[in-house]
């Protein structure tokens, strides 16, 4: 069985406990937002959906606070909400016709 | 949490890519340093940057500092015991006008005679190196190609800075902010930071976008005005675009990553100075419609994220490095616009150098602060702006 330190913690950027632990002893993190540059915890496809919990807990347990503290400032939420193919926006706001120019709306 | 000493050689303010390398070099000479971030290291402009690293400028002092740069990001990994992710990906710089075809004749005349080894590319050969743009429906009437252009992340090139620094005995003291520069007798003392008074024969200003209110608290006025810049990431593809593309007359550049993603940016000629974070939709449909030019197969592909951060924009476009007149050892480290990041490891150095009494690599002189005063500076002109 693997032991905790290799547990994934974020599967888009590939991120383990260790590195999580790593980022927060070694490197000093307090925050999610250092852990989502450190590491780029919660920059894949999936936005941080469900690393960003997991790491949230690691962090509180790390630093000794209550988990409700440290998700209390969560890194910005980036738009779009959901991935948005380039096609579908290039016909926003045309009426789905193609525009013209392809630079500036 | 650690508190700061008493006093410094060196107070560094702010702990993008410019605080982190400068702490780096000063404190590589054996100086004691300090460096003060009100929020976290790369939170700035150096977080929100794709890392794009050009030598292609169309002011000599330009590319010779760039090509200082290049030289220290070839080492850096072995200088600093991390991977940086520094690549030679080369800039491919698209001429959409005959007024460009002509510019960057002379520019790479230049730059040519100063060692870079760039050339022309006519549209045949543009689509050799980049057979995915549509380089017809773009317009493209040839493009600059300097080969030795890259890219680096920015995140482990600052924490590396940052890291390395540490070992050498400089102290980082992250969400702590600086209120005021310390200033008696003309004479720049130290900073009063949230955490304290602290003393310093140096104080060095490298607050990104916030220098000018940081240069204000000393009674030092500069030109500098923040502009919001915006950019975003599609998910990961075949990797197939080794080059940054750029073109200065539709404002765009893009690149794709190390994982994958196709990350890129458009200058909004009608954005108004002010520190506006916000992502707008007219940004995101913008970059869409010029990608989907571009690169006609990325219509089908997914944009996962867009941000934005702040350039600190000069009246010339070029960066303000070195003292000031009326506060001594108050050393102005900012106004990079759009290549702080490029810029910011030669110049670590050159401002290491200066503090440190040693003879500079390169002249500072051309980016001093007085030169808006004197009247006398030429403006950069290659900028996505
Ligand atoms: C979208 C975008 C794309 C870019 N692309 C490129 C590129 O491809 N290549 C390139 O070379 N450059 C690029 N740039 C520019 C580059 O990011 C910046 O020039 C560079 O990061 C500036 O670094 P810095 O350390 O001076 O500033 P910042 O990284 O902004 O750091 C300043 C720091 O100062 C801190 N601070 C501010 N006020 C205070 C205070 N009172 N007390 C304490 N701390 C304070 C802030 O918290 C911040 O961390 C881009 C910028 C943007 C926004």
């Amino acid at each position: 069985m693997a032991g905790e330190d290799e547990v994934t913690i974020c599967r888009c950027e590939d991120v383990t406990m260790a590195e999580v632990l790593e980022a927060i002893r070694v490197h000093g993190a307090r925050t999610l937002d250092e852990l989502k540059r450190i590491l780029r915890i919660g920059m894949g496809p999936c936005q941080g959906r469900t690393c960003l919990r997991l790491a949230a807990g690691v962090l509180a347990r790390e630093l000794g606070v209550p988990a409700s503290e440290v998700m209390r400032e969560l890194p910005r939420v980036r738009p779009p909400i959901v991935p948005v193919p380039i096609g579908h926006l290039v016909l926003l706001g045309t009426g789905g016709r193609e525009p013209k120019g392809g630079g500036d709306p | 949490m650690r508190r700061p000493r008493e006093s410094y050689d060196v107070a560094v303010i702010g702990a993008g890519i410019i605080g982190c390398a400068t702490a780096y070099y000063l404190a590589s000479r054996g100086l004691s340093v300090a460096v003060f971030d009100r929020s976290y290291i790369t939170s700035g402009a150096t977080g929100r940057c794709p890392g794009g690293i050009r030598q292609q400028w169309s002011t000599e002092d330009h590319v010779r500092l760039a090509m200082k740069s290049v030289e220290i990001y070839k080492n850096l990994d072995q200088e600093l015991g991390v991977e940086t992710g520094y690549r030679q990906g080369g800039y491919l710089i698209l001429a959409k006008t005959e007024r460009e075809v002509k510019d960057f004749e002379r520019n790479m005349r230049m730059q040519r005679s100063l060692g870079l080894p760039v050339r022309w590319l006519e549209p045949g050969e543009i689509r050799e190196i980049v057979p995915e743009l549509d380089v017809e429906g773009i317009g493209a009437l040839g493009a600059a190609w300097n080969p030795t252009d890259g890219y680096a992340d920015p995140f482990k090139v600052t924490f590396g800075y940052a890291r390395a620094a540490e070992r050498l005995g400089a102290e980082i003291f992250t969400f702590t902010g600086v209120e005021r520069v310390i200033v008696e007798d003309g004479q720049a003392r130290g900073v009063k930071t949230s955490r304290g008074v602290v003393r310093a024969e140096w104080v060095v200003n490298a607050a990104g976008a916030w220098s000018r209110l940081v240069a204000e608290t000393a009674g030092v006025s500069l030109p500098n005005k923040p502009y919001r810049h915006e950019i975003l990431v599609t998910e990961p593809v075949k990797p197939f675009l080794r080059p940054m593309v750029i073109s200065f007359h539709d404002n765009v550049y893009f690149r794709q990553s190390s994982r994958g993603g196709i990350i890129g940016g458009w200058g909004d000629p009608n954005e108004k100075p002010g520190y506006n974070f916000e992502s707008s939709p007219r940004f995101l449909i913008t970059m869409a419609r010029l990608l989907a030019k571009y690169i006609p197969p990325l219509r089908g592909v997914r944009v996962v994220r867009q941000w934005a951060g702040l350039y600190d924009v000069t009246p010339d476009a070029r960066q303000i490095t070195g003292p000031v007149r009326g506060v001594e050892g108050f050393i102005q480290v900012n106004g990079f616009s759009g290549h702080g990041f490029m810029m910011g490891p030669a110049t670590a150095h050159l401002v290491a150098q200066f503090i440190a009494g040693e003879p500079l690599d390169l002249p500072l002189e051309p980016f001093s602060p007085d030169r808006f005063e004197r009247g006398a500076f030429e403006g950069e002109t290659a900028v996505v702006g």
